[in-house]
């Protein structure tokens, strides 16, 4: 069962990173809506600086957002995903592997980058650190969340506006300590608390998200 | 033979469910009726002013109650769904997606009165208040699980999706609580919270008691007559629907199922 999961790991990162353009567009995504804060809110380096941590963490969310739309809805087109209900493996833990594989490709990207952006919006010092410490924390929630908004809207019309309604409100808790790690950090406060509690939200939903997942594609699946 | 050890499983038999909501819902308006008119006497003519807020904290009556409606109503929305799931009961699910629309509209009756409340004690109509975000938050939860039911064409596939999405979020809505009220009280120290303090004057607990009676019975009467229009439209096939005339039909024997008629 081990080596099933792993070769599934493999797959899907495999076929990730064969489309190339699909990590490409994430990453554009992330950049672009960075970029627009900036324009949208002035370029004032103290207004900036204040909007950053917020500006970031709903760039990163929207890009978690929009490339999760498509997580399961290839290989559930094309019975792969039956397959892999029949296979040895509980559904969960294909669920848990497709997730990780997916965060891998597409989510720690984004976490490598921000360190880019918040500079680029005026962060220094220890919160551009923090910055990519809590993305690593919270974009594996925010991917297990929207997975699971993904294998409910499986097949649905308008999926991805609907996924958006779906979702968006789970992702607040994630926002709100993400955001607010980074923003302690640059007032000189410890972001321990913030990470702290990203941290246990990632325990909480490590082990409960891929059993709705599964439940949401068996349904998808009958 | 479970039907007959457990007394209630007999009303999740759409055509006795039917049965007993033709009967029990002039009966719940009625009580609606009363503790209404009596809430908004005691509230608009024995309950005194406030000591701070004058006549304004008065829309309280009604705010309260609503809010209250709005979170109990997932609460019980989610309980329906659980048992949906877990049991296949069909009416359970008949009985969540008859609950969302009015959750979504107290919870949004809240949002307007807590609006129209806040812009002579606040002096605005909305601020990012933890409970008022929550509240908002909580209206997305309801439209989400009404358009998931909405946007999937399977009725039985929607409805199982539809009460997944209820359970994960009543899973979620403590922890959306706590952090928004958290991230409130970091990003802004507001002095006035929503409850004017822990001592009411006795005739205001009746009223807001009063209130809340009469906004339960409300949901109750719409929630079940809702039930009852989506039933007649569910069982259609099923022939039992033909022999309701809207005032009388005897209740089915006890023990014989009807038909149930799955789509799949």
């Amino acid at each position: 069962m081990g080596r099933s999961l792993w070769t599934l790991l493999k797959r899907d990162i495999t076929l990730l990173v064969l489309r190339r353009q699909d990590v490409m567009t994430i990453i554009a995504f992330f950049l672009i809506v960075t970029t627009l804060l900036p324009l949208s809110v002035g370029p004032e380096p103290e207004t900036l600086r204040a909007l950053a941590p917020g500006g970031v963490w709903i760039a990163a969310a929207l890009a978690s957002l929009i490339s999760l739309d498509r997580l399961f809805a290839d290989d559930w087109r094309d019975g792969t995903l039956e397959q892999l209900a029949l296979g040895p493996a509980p559904l969960a833990l294909v669920a848990l592997t497709k997730i990780t594989a997916h965060w891998l490709a597409l989510g720690l990207p984004l976490v490598l980058l921000s360190p880019l952006m918040g500079y680029a919006l005026g962060l220094q010092g220890m919160a551009l650190l923090i910055l990519p410490l809590s993305l690593a924390l919270g974009t594996p929630v925010l991917s297990l969340l929207g997975a699971t908004g993904a294998a409910l809207t499986l097949g649905v019309r308008a999926g991805g506006a609907l996924m958006a309604l779906l979702i968006l409100p789970l992702y607040v808790p994630v926002l709100i300590l993400g955001s607010g790690a980074v923003s302690e950090a640059m007032h000189a406060a410890g972001a321990g608390p913030h990470l702290s509690l990203l941290g246990a939200l990632l325990a909480l939903a490590l082990p409960l998200a891929p059993l709705a997942v599964a439940g949401a594609l068996r349904i998808a699946l009958d | 033979m479970n039907r007959r050890r457990i007394p209630w499983l007999y009303f999740t038999v759409p055509r006795n469910f039917y049965w007993l909501v033709q009967r029990l819902v002039p009966l719940i308006w009625a009580v609606a009726a009363v503790l209404a008119v009596a809430g908004l006497y005691v509230g608009f003519f024995v309950a005194p002013p406030d000591y701070q807020q004058g006549n304004s904290y008065r829309i309280m009556f009604i705010h309260v109650p609503t809010a209250w409606m709005g979170m109990f109503l997932y609460a019980l929305m989610a309980v329906y769904a659980v048992i949906f799931l877990a049991w296949r009961i069909k009416m359970a699910d008949v009985m969540a997606r008859s609950l969302a629309p009015t959750g979504a509209l107290m919870t949004a009756l809240s949002l307007w009165t807590g609006a129209l409340w806040g812009a002579p004690t606040w002096g605005t109509y909305w601020v990012w208040d933890a409970r008022l975000t929550s509240t908002l938050l909580l209206l997305f939860l309801f439209l989400g699980y009404m358009a998931l039911y909405a946007a999937i064409d399977d009725r039985e596939k929607g409805a199982r999706a539809a009460a997944l999405l209820a359970l994960i979020g009543v899973i979620n809505v403590p922890v959306i609580y706590f952090s928004v009220e958290w991230w409130h009280t970091l990003h802004q120290g507001m002095s006035i919270s929503p409850s004017g303090g822990a001592s009411m004057a006795p005739s205001m607990l009746a009223a807001l008691l009063l209130g809340t009676g009469a906004c339960w019975a409300y949901c109750a009467a719409v929630t079940l007559r809702r039930a009852q229009t989506e039933l007649l439209e569910r069982e259609d096939s099923t022939g039992w629907t033909r022999t309701v005339s809207t005032d009388d039909a005897p209740p089915a024997p006890r023990g014989v199922a009807v038909p149930t008629g799955r789509r799949n």
